[in-house]
């Protein structure tokens, strides 16, 4: 390899090494993945619909039954969780386990989980929400944001 | 003094220091692969039944000093120095063991390189005549890599392609004047070599141009082709690092033939959800003191090239978009 | 059939986030608030208030309807309440499931230990 020498020289050099890595570096199999987040997203939501289904016959209207619903999703997540299931879940489907709210509860118990070993108030505590924290802070940021334009625009 | 570098960077021992006693400690993932019968222990629960993963780490690193020490008949107090190092923060693991242990003690830092880097202070401190005795070692673990550079253990994360498994265990190497067949005859030491890889996923082909930057300059300054070594190994480029670094080799006129062989992709081969093989120091460590120390002592290898990699990244600049810094270490062990 | 629907359109709102996974190369953490953020302005537009009609929990577990359940919350509360009810009203839907995430979590922080 030649000498570190001019940063054009060194540019030049990483654009030809990362065409070289990437023409051997696998491609996902993005069939297959997409596929497999597909069914096993699509269980999860069939899940929630079901839950869904027994709030509301429970005398809910689909409103009241909203919050009801998304809480017993994230329960479910939890539990998985603490069941050393979940992980397994996230690694064969990806997205399939990550997007739906059992996702987002599976992020929080695994950080309570994994930073307890640090204290419960300065590990456990305060990491909680560090793979969670950004869903919150932009979810808030956006949807307080789309409801004040909304709100002022038409009242 | 007899004692010369040779070439750019390869230092060559006057009186080649030898490897006295070498202990390896490895874990129940590692213990299913096809290397484990070279190991000297085999823990069926990674956590070693502490607390956190950190202190278990720590039970690794002591285990393979302890072994070795019994091995070579060696009292920690004839030990002169200790250089040891590990993936954590502030390399704690080797800090705490130290402190056990009670010898003289060099930390170093070289991410999964650490192993080679130990062992060629440790021999140059022998063949200097600063030490009679000075004892290298590393460790790395699955559950405190994972937390320190990527997620929570209970966490749905999907593996990559390339993705690799972070080796559970210690490797520990003794070396001395005298005592013991294998000799250490030369080592290069390499640069730091940053190819723009960002994806902390994609260690193999960050780290290949550091193997390829190292083995070229070793082989340059000694004067050798690669067919020199019965076996050349990289510590743990994985299967796609390799490749690549086949290939690198192939575009700079040297290439590499069918005794070269990966340290991570021989540590988990068959092992199921091991990505496209092994990491951290470990890695590196069990298969250099494990496999190739036991298979010299036999006579079955005589010349190895043993070229550990290391990617100098921290959590934090990978974070804020910063690439991947890599080195690779490399070592040559004769009879 | 509302089972299928569920299944269709949840199972489809995933599909889209392993394509930005594998395909985008997009780290999961920005997937995430890529998917929440969309379905907080989704819901700006009355669109996703439609989407929930017609796939029920499919549209609300993927987390893009945790971004709606809190915008329509906002909305909803601040028509009631003016800009105070903008605040109180994020939480409106989405309140009981983070109270029950941390209870929870911590619980099963407290018994059950991570396992590689």
């Amino acid at each position: 390899m030649a000498n570190p020498g001019t940063r054009k020289h060194k540019a030049d050099d990483r654009a030809k090494y990362q065409k070289l890595a990437s023409s051997i570096v696998p491609r996902p199999p993005l069939a297959r993945n997409t596929a497999v987040a597909f069914g096993v997203g699509g269980l999860i939501c069939v899940v929630g619909q079901a839950v869904m289904n027994a709030f509301i016959a429970s005398g809910m209207t689909a409103d009241e039954a909203v919050g009801p619903t998304l809480a017993t999703m994230i329960l479910i997540g939890v539990v998985l969780t603490g069941l050393s299931i979940y992980h397994h879940i996230g690694e064969f489907a990806g997205a399939g386990a990550a997007v739906p709210i059992t996702g987002f509860a599976n992020t929080i118990a695994a950080a309570a989980m994994d930073f307890k070993r640090e204290g419960y108030v300065l590990g456990m505590g305060a990491k909680m929400f560090i793979i969670a924290g950004p869903v919150l802070v932009y979810g808030i940021l956006a949807g307080v944001t789309v409801a004040l334009i909304k709100w002022l625009s038409r009242g | 003094m007899a004692n010369r570098r040779i070439g750019k960077s390869t230092m060559r021992f006057a009186t080649p220091p030898v490897i006295v006693s070498a202990g390896t400690v490895a874990g129940p993932m590692e213990g299913r692969g096809p290397m484990a019968r070279w190991f000297d222990e085999v823990v069926p629960d990674d956590m070693f039944g502490e607390r956190t993963a950190e202190k278990a780490e720590r039970r690794f690193m002591g285990d393979a000093v302890k072994i070795l020490l019994k091995q070579a008949a060696v009292q920690p107090q004839q030990v002169d120095y200790f250089i040891a190092g590990d993936l954590l923060n502030q390399i704690i693991t080797a800090s705490f063991v130290a402190e056990d242990l009670g010898m003289p003690f060099i930390g170093v830092y070289g991410a999964c390189s650490t192993s080679v880097q130990g062992l060629t202070l440790a021999s140059a401190l022998v063949d200097a005549g600063f030490a009679n005795l000075a004892l290298a070692a590393t460790s790395s673990h699955y559950q405190t890599a994972e937390r320190q550079f990527r997620y929570p253990i209970e966490l749905n994360i999907q593996r990559k392609s390339t993705s690799q498994y972070t080796a559970t265990g210690a490797g520990a190497v003794l070396v001395g004047q005298s005592g013991g067949k294998v000799r250490v005859t030369e080592a290069t030491p390499g640069r730091v070599i940053d190819m723009g890889v960002k994806d902390p996923n994609q260690m193999g082909p960050a780290m290949a141009p550091a193997a390829a930057d190292t083995i070229f300059n070793h082989l340059a300054d000694t004067g050798r082709d690669p067919a020199f070594y019965d076996v050349i190994i990289t510590g743990d480029l994985g299967s796609v690092g390799s490749e690549i670094l086949l290939e690198l080799m192939q575009r700079r006129g040297v290439p590499l033939g069918d005794n070269y062989a990966d340290g991570g992709v021989m540590l988990f081969e068959g092992v199921r959800g091991t990505g496209v093989g092994g990491s951290g120091c470990a890695c590196s460590a069990l298969i250099m003191e494990g496999f190739v120390w036991k298979r010299m002592c036999d006579g079955e290898i005589r010349r190895a090239l043993i070229v550990a990699t290391g990617a100098l990244l921290s959590p934090l600049t990978w974070q804020q978009g910063e690439s991947v810094p890599c080195i690779a270490n490399a070592i040559a062990l004769q009879l | 059939m509302d089972y299928v629907i569920a299944f269709l359109v949840g199972g489809a709102i995933c599909a889209v986030g392993q394509v930005l996974l594998d395909l985008a190369k997009i780290p999961p953490a920005h997937m995430l608030v890529l998917f929440v953020v969309v379905g907080a302005v989704l819901s700006g537009f009355g669109a996703y208030d439609r989407l929930v009609e017609f796939a029920g929990a499919g549209a609300l577990v993927p987390v893009s309807g945790f971004g709606h359940s809190i915008s329509r919350g906002s909305l909803l509360e601040a028509r009631r309440l003016g800009v105070i009810g903008l605040f109180t009203g994020a939480f409106e839907f989405t309140g009981l499931g983070v109270a029950t995430a941390v209870f929870f979590s911590a619980l099963i922080a407290l018994v059950a230990n991570p396992k590689a």
